[in-house]
């Protein structure tokens, strides 16, 4: 089916959210005029130079753009091969890329006259965000979080309701983003009058997959004019982690073009993909249908969805965007995964090297570095997305070292 | 290729448009693959004129708690489409001539092969489907292959379908499936005010009959929406029955029992309708 190798010079996505064979719209017909509004509304705030005057303001003093390019000098040392910058997503206020894209969606809610914002949130840092956007602009915010999720970030719990929003537990399936996001969804299907619905990824029925590239090529587009300015060249490798994808998108959208920069996204191979525990979709799913998007799922042989795994509550996501499922299959990114223990791993040694505590997220993209950096020559280059900070994961991370001395899994 | 007027149950129960269709939804092995098997027969006999039978899934996003729940009954059993196929099959040979159609969410489909799919729900002797994920945007493969078997995939039609309302009436076979409230499926107390006018304006824009559900669960809402529709849909109020009595759908012993009560509460909605 989706085995066509299309060139990668293609505008994508095509007229009916087409990314080559994947994304689509497969919602119910309850939804669809809300996405085609949805679409019509976008497309014309894109092109008004007002709102994006509005969105730069916002981005620029209040989210604190543009983000830094660090030299990461003693990682480079430490892993003794090519030197590693880090795309400074942490420094975003809220501690991620996802305010990037939850300030463009919800000034567009406010230029659609919609009073009511929704979010999905896995490691709670599109919440927090939806959460933070929605007071700056005087929005009502509700959010859906799995139920194993609320536990598992319960500071960023506090964070939502201490910002006000309304956090709304999913209970249904294995408690977690996909659960979170179906429960997104019905509630839309049920308030799609008054109600603007926040995706915090690349997912989702289109326009959502090109939407939300379009507010998060933002990072892609300075770490490129920044290393012209740093280097006068560009990088050799860009790596990101890739959950649903966002900040992996909009960091490798704005190099798609520039052929001699291999690009890689790093899935979650949670305690390794030959066990049953992983959230390594585009390395080991099939296509199929998930959150109105045809893309690389985890699944039974009946279609049945499969639950992801992963340390990282951002990774843990058995779709994946359907852009990244067409950068797959076209060959322009090759998509790897690391394990919860690599992960942990690469979390202890920007810590010690750099003083940067990551989000297990992004921990994910260093990991793959580890491996890879000391097989380069110094003279290449390699940025990492750091798309967010770790203070969020600071138990998680905790009780793993402490399970990790106990002799579980070095 | 076979004409589907001819040979659809749909088709042939539709043609006198002054009898109203009843038309209840389960879940395919809720509580158990057996149960199902007697609740269906059950329902024909209590005057259920085609009957919707849902094929459980892990993430059903247009369903509310109730089915939901009564899929999440259904995968203990593993239920797939293929059981679903084996039971139209079984029942077709105890001699049920009601129409069948199967509702299922579109990966499953996707996955069985939606060529495949089409020919065995024909080879089954099913007569259609409702794919709740699949607007007429992305329906072609299906349909096609539908068109091909004297099958119909019935499109879904919403309060806020608005200028959609046309393109989807004058593509809608077999019946056009009126979703009367916003969100997902689930017993509601109230219908919407402005009901009676979207279903004109469904009726308007199209030549096919038309069947409405979403929130329908009392005798008094079947009896509220009937003058305005040739069919009703029941599914999450039939459901919570199943639910109540599963305990003893699940018992050889007290099956009988259970199924005699769910065949009284679908006949009480029944009687409604004329």
């Amino acid at each position: 089916m989706p085995s066509n190798i299309q060139t990668t010079t293609r505008v994508v996505p095509d007229e009916n959210g087409r990314f080559g064979a994947f994304g689509g719209k497969y919602v119910p017909e309850t939804l669809m005029n809300a996405l085609h509004e949805l679409e019509t509304a976008f497309e014309e705030a894109r092109r008004d130079p007002q709102f994006a005057a509005e969105l730069n303001e916002l981005l620029n003093k209040y989210a604190g753009r543009p983000t830094p390019l660090t030299y990461a000098e003693r990682l480079t040392e430490a892993l003794g091969g090519a030197q590693i910058y880090l795309k400074r997503e942490d420094l975003n206020h809220t501690g991620a890329h996802k305010l990037n894209n939850a300030l463009g969606q919800a000034l567009l809610a406010k230029r659609m006259g919609k009073k009511a914002i929704i979010a999905e949130t896995g490691a709670g840092q599109h919440g927090v965000a939806s959460a933070t956007v929605a007071a700056k602009l005087g929005l009502s915010c509700k959010v859906f979080m799995g139920e194993e999720d609320i536990r598992r970030q319960s500071l960023n719990v506090f964070r939502m309701k201490l910002l006000g929003a309304e956090v709304i537990p999913a209970v249904s399936g294995s408690r977690t983003l996909k659960d979170a996001t179906n429960e997104a969804i019905r509630h839309w299907v049920s308030h799609v009058e008054e109600t603007f619905y926040v995706i915090g990824s690349v997912v989702g029925p289109h326009p959502y997959p090109y939407m939300v590239r379009e507010f998060q090529k933002i990072i892609g587009e300075e770490t490129r004019q920044q290393i012209l300015q740093q280097l006068g060249k560009l990088p050799d490798e860009v790596v990101a982690c890739v959950g649903g994808g966002s900040n992996a998108i909009g960091m490798f959208y704005p190099f798609i073009q520039d052929e001699s920069v291999a690009l890689r996204g790093v899935e979650a191979a949670g305690k390794g993909i030959g066990t049953d525990k992983h959230a390594a979709t585009l390395t080991l799913g099939r296509p199929g249908v998930i959150h109105g998007s045809l893309t690389y799922l985890l699944q039974d042989e009946h279609g049945q969805v499969q639950e992801a795994h992963s340390i990282s509550a951002g990774l843990d996501y058995p779709g994946v965007g359907p852009e990244h499922a067409y950068l797959k299959d076209t060959g322009r990114v090759t998509y790897t995964s690391v394990t919860d223990a690599e992960a942990l791993a690469a979390v202890e040694l920007l810590c010690r090297t750099e003083g940067i505590i990551p989000a297990l997220e992004s921990a994910h993209a260093i990991a793959e570095v580890m491996k890879r950096a000391p097989q380069m020559s110094p003279e290449k280059i390699i940025v990492i997305c750091l798309s967010g900070r770790g203070d969020k994961d600071v138990l998680t991370i905790q009780e793993a070292l402490a399970e990790r001395t106990e002799g579980g899994e070095a | 290729m076979m004409t589907t007027t001819a040979t659809n149950r749909i088709d042939r129960l539709f043609a006198d448009r002054s009898r109203k269709l009843f038309i209840p939804f389960i879940t395919v092995g809720d509580p158990t693959p057996e149960a199902t098997f007697h609740l269906v027969r059950a329902m024909v006999d209590a005057g259920a004129d085609i009957i919707e039978l849902g094929v459980p899934y892990s993430d059903p996003l247009a369903d509310g708690p109730t089915i939901q729940r009564a899929s999440q009954r259904a995968l203990q059993h593993g239920v797939s489409i293929a059981d679903a196929l084996q039971l139209v099959s079984r029942l077709r040979e105890s001699g049920v001539e009601a129409g069948i159609v199967l509702f299922s969410y579109f990966n499953p489909v996707l996955q069985y092969g939606i060529e495949r799919f089409f020919a065995d729900l024909a080879a089954h002797g099913a007569d259609g489907v409702v794919i709740p994920d699949l607007p007429i945007e992305e329906n072609g493969p299906a349909v096609a292959a539908a068109k091909q078997n004297g099958l119909h995939v019935i499109s879904l039609v919403a309060p806020t379908s608005d200028t959609r309302i046309k393109t989807i009436g004058e593509q809608a076979t077999g019946f056009l499936y009126c979703v009367s409230s916003l969100g997902v499926t689930g017993a509601r107390a109230e219908l919407r005010e402005d009901l009676a006018d979207f279903l004109q304006r469904v009726k308007a824009s199209t030549t096919a009959p038309t069947a409405v559900g979403f929130g329908i669960s009392t005798p008094e809402q079947v009896r509220a929406v009937a003058s305005h529709t040739d069919g009703v849909i029941v599914g999450s109020a039939i459901v919570q029955e199943i639910e109540k009595h599963q305990d003893q759908l699940k018992d050889p012993a007290h099956m009988p029992e259970a199924v005699e009560k769910i065949k009284t509460f679908v006949q009480q909605l029944v009687s409604a309708l004329q």
